[in-house]
């Protein structure tokens, strides 16, 4: 790693012409960055969840199995609210790439309508459940599809209410770098959620009808 | 409030919940032990002291400015120590009790703890040391060392680091509340179900576990992504990966390991407390629960954990060996394959923890041999350290003495580890005291020697003076010569079957080897001792011991370029790196520092957020801890609202005038000046 350069030269080993690019552009690869290995490290709770459910999915406890339990439709119809919103943040995104702030608004908040779509339904299926007398406590197997789906619900909840408090945020500063950035970030978080979801569709739902 | 405020309401419902103080009445203070009270008046009187003297100097602005919301990787560093040091004095006031009781049960007498309130006192020991004590520890250096190591400002995310270690701290707040308020668990460091279920363990002590880990836990998963995505991101101009500082390259490792694990100790964790606050079935042994599946769990965070703490410590080893020999690290290169590997393998050991599970021999075998095949890559380190002294100009300062001890008394725990990875072995020593002198071999023999290693060494770094080295060696032989004296009794004990976690003995022949692990345990509490006595010392002698160089030990890599203490902003230019040992290069190459030409530096706002956000967070895991379920909602409410306030300050940096830089900076030059005379 010898150089020709003189020994005495300070720019050898500091950088003196420190770019100005500090200011605004220098914090944005960190975050999302940051926020891919938060994603992962989320995936291992979904990952620690879904082994659970694999353990224990078929302790039954002399009560219902899936069998008895789910409505295969509905739950499809709610697997289409949520893949359609992946669609739709995806347009909310490309309007954002064309600086057009209102077409962005406007995904974002479709988005948002077929979030509360999916927790819509969610819900009426854990209601549903539990008049049955298929609650957490009923079994083993209970326990785990209430946590793995009900997990995977919180996640949606917190985008939701994430994506409302960015809605106000932008219309309050527009399309700025910090604003952006958390539009990205929140992209990411709602497209894992259905990666998420099409695991729990797989092995839960769909495995669970077919057993 | 005007229902529920009359104290005589409260003191006749002791189990019952009430609808608006939950679990909490007048008869959770256990006063009627008298270790308990004694303590109680001690730590009152001590913490009321404390608290008189900061407010009699009016230190409080001070501390609230400059160090509670301070975002700054090297105060946060600091104050990770600070935690660190005082729970290890906790920690380690259990472990007498513990010494002191089992020597006088083993003598025929029944000691001086009840049973429940010895199972306590070696959960709470446990609990403390690695959580509390450990890993405050290892991050604090992860946090002070590394950005300067790599030629950084701060950490990427600044006031997530803040929020990290205020996370810890609640934890540590929540566990030692259960000291005087209600009581803590009984069920062990690692809380196996079904006895940590609700069934047999009704009280609020498992509580306090659960929800100060939880708490804690998120804590250090946040701090873990923040340093890796630091490291990855941050580096100055020319430090490839191959370039890195060792210290770096652990830490790298570490913290990938605890975004890898942590949330998998969080998951446990939140199935066990839905078990006890919801009443599903997960690990209990009725409608298809599966404890088993806790304790394999519970071991997929748990096994990393301890590589977790382990691997920065061969970090500060790797600096503190090629500094005081004089020459460069020998084979760089396959120490970072090393540090590598185990960080693969230790995700793939898990189950030798629980050979005796009955899982068979083929699943009993494979985790037999990738145990075996870990020690590889650690003897491979050991060797790299040998071959670096080898023929090099030794200096035997302090930090060097805790190497050796480290090098002599972690192979001997190494090889008990191996002795104990053949599980037919393990069948008979599982559960007994070897197994506790085992891990106490390596965790005091490597995490802990290590820790002082480190903290002598860069000290001067962070207060611009060295300790002083009398009381730091009279502090190493205690520990080096109490920690035999306190283990390999056990050793021999586990070898005649004595099982762990006993506070009863029914025959007296053990007497003599608990004795002697209690005389080890007085030598390790003087070998505190000194080190409190070398830091006070230290500081009154501070004038003597200054450096002004920035650079006492002649060191190899950036931290020591800039002076100690490094300005806030660390480096007025960044660092351009060439090769391995950047600053040694430079110092051979005769470099030289500039002193005019400064610019503007980006920096951070310190914040109060991440004391508040922690502080509500403390007051929700205290109620739910006490089923006082109104508070938590309303603080878990509070908690949500203000983190997104915080989300509404754009306003989070600014820049440090040129102008403030050169002055800073030409006092550095002038102490420059003033050394070189």
């Amino acid at each position: 790693m010898m150089t020709d350069s003189p020994v005495n030269d300070a720019s050898k080993f500091y950088v003196l012409d420190e770019p100005h690019h500090d200011a605004d552009h220098a914090h944005e690869p960190p975050t999302m960055l940051g926020f891919w290995v938060y994603l992962m490290s989320d995936c291992l709770i979904f990952g620690i969840l879904f082994a659970t459910y694999a353990v224990l999915g078929q302790n039954y406890a002399a009560g219902p199995s899936p069998a008895d339990l789910f409505d295969i439709e509905m739950i499809l119809v709610a697997t289409f609210a949520l893949l359609f919103s992946s669609v739709t943040f995806g347009f909310a995104v490309l309007r954002m790439d064309h600086g057009d702030q209102r077409g962005t608004l406007f995904w974002l908040v479709v988005t948002g309508l077929f979030g509360a779509a999916f927790l819509y339904l969610e819900y009426q299926e854990f209601s549903h459940l539990w008049h049955l007398g298929a609650t957490p406590m009923a079994s083993a197997f209970l326990s785990s599809f209430f946590f793995l789906v009900g997990t995977h619900g919180l996640h949606v909840t917190a985008g939701s209410i994430w994506l409302v408090v960015l809605l106000i945020q932008l219309s309050q500063h527009g399309l700025t770098p910090a604003n952006t950035r958390r539009v990205m970030c929140l992209s990411l978080f709602w497209h894992f959620l259905d990666l998420i979801w099409i695991g729990v569709y797989s092995l839960v739902y769909l495995t669970g009808v077919l057993l | 409030m005007a229902t529920s405020s009359d104290p005589h309401g409260l003191a006749s419902g002791s189990v019952d919940i009430h609808p608006f103080w939950g679990k909490l009445s007048w008869d959770i203070f256990p006063f009627y032990e008298p270790i308990l009270l004694v303590t109680f008046i001690g730590v009152v009187t001590l913490g009321l002291a404390v608290l008189g003297t900061i407010t009699y100097f009016r230190l409080w602005g001070y501390l609230w400015k400059e160090w509670f919301t301070s975002i700054d990787h090297k105060k946060i560093g600091i104050m990770y120590m600070v935690l660190g040091l005082i729970m290890l004095l906790r920690g380690f006031a259990d472990a007498l009790l513990m010494r002191g009781h089992q020597a006088m049960a083993a003598s025929g007498s029944e000691g001086y703890l009840n049973a429940h309130h010895y199972d306590q006192i070696f959960t709470a020991h446990g609990v403390i040391m690695i959580f509390f004590v450990a890993m405050p520890f290892v991050t604090g250096f992860m946090n002070y060392v590394m950005p300067l190591q790599i030629g950084a400002r701060d950490v990427a995310f600044p006031f997530l680091n803040n929020l990290s270690f205020w996370l810890t701290v609640s934890g540590a707040i929540l566990i030692m509340i259960s000291l005087f308020v209600g009581e803590f668990s009984t069920a062990g460091w690692l809380a196996y179900a079904p006895y940590s279920g609700l069934e047999y363990s009704p009280s609020v002590g498992m509580d306090y576990y659960l929800w100060a880990l939880n708490i804690a836990g998120v804590g250090t998963t946040l701090s873990g992504i923040n340093l890796v995505v630091t490291i990855v991101k941050m580096r100055a101009p020319g430090m490839t990966f191959m370039r890195m500082p060792i210290f770096t390259w652990t830490a790298l490792c570490t913290n990938i390991l605890i975004v890898a694990t942590f949330p998998v100790l969080a998951a446990t964790l939140a199935l066990l407390t839905a078990d006890r606050y919801l009443g599903t079935h997960f690990f209990t042994n009725e409608l298809g629960g599966n404890p088993m599946m806790y304790v394999n769990l519970i071991w997929i965070w748990g096994h990393p954990e301890v590589y977790i703490l382990i691997l920065p410590i061969f970090g500060i080893f790797s600096e503190v060996v090629p500094t005081f020999t004089g020459k460069r690290l020998f084979g760089y290169t396959s120490m970072v394959y090393a540090t590598c590997v185990i960080m693969i393998l230790s995700y793939i050991v898990w189950l030798h923890h629980f050979f005796t599970m009955g899982a068979g021999a083929n699943v009993n075998s494979f985790f037999g041999i990738t145990t075996m095949i870990i020690s590889i890559p650690t003897g491979a380190k050991i060797f790299n350290w040998l071959f670096t002294m080898y023929k090099g100009r030794i200096r035997f300062e302090v930090p060097m003495l805790w190497v050796m001890g480290f090098m002599i008394t972690f192979v001997i725990g190494g090889m008990t580890g191996v002795l104990l990875a053949v599980p037919p072995a393990d069948y008979v020593l599982h559960n007994s005291l070897f197994l506790i002198a085992h891990f106490h071999n390596v965790i005091i023999g490597g995490v802990v020697f290590g820790i002082f290693a480190g903290i002598v060494y860069w000290w001067p770094k962070a207060f611009g003076f060295k300790l002083e080295p009398f009381w730091g060696k009279v502090s190493f032989w205690c520990w080096l010569i109490g920690f035999y004296l306190a283990f390999m009794p056990l050793y021999v004990l586990g070898l005649m079957g004595v099982t762990r976690r006993l506070s009863q003995f029914e025959d007296t022949f053990y007497s003599v080897y608990f004795i002697v692990a209690l005389i080890g345990a007085l030598f390790v509490a003087a070998g505190i001792g000194a080190f409190l006595v070398q830091i006070v010392q230290s500081i009154r002698k501070r004038e003597e011991l200054r450096d002004v160089t920035g650079d006492p030990w002649n060191g190899r890599t950036l931290e020591w370029s800039t002076s100690s203490p490094p300005p806030y902003y660390n480096f007025a230019f960044s660092p351009r790196v060439h090769e391995i040992d950047a600053f040694a290069q430079m110092k051979r190459e005769g470099f030289t520092r500039p002193t005019d030409g400064f610019v503007p530096i980006h920096m951070p706002h310190s914040t109060a957020t991440g004391v508040v956000l922690a502080a509500i967070l403390t007051v929700m895991g205290f109620a739910l801890i006490w089923h006082v379920f109104w508070l938590a909602a309303a603080s878990f409410a509070a908690a949500l609202l203000y983190g997104i306030g915080h989300t509404f300050n754009y306003n989070r940096d600014y820049n440090i005038p040129a102008d403030e830089v050169r002055s800073i900076e030409d006092q550095r030059s002038a102490q420059l000046a003033q050394a070189a005379e």
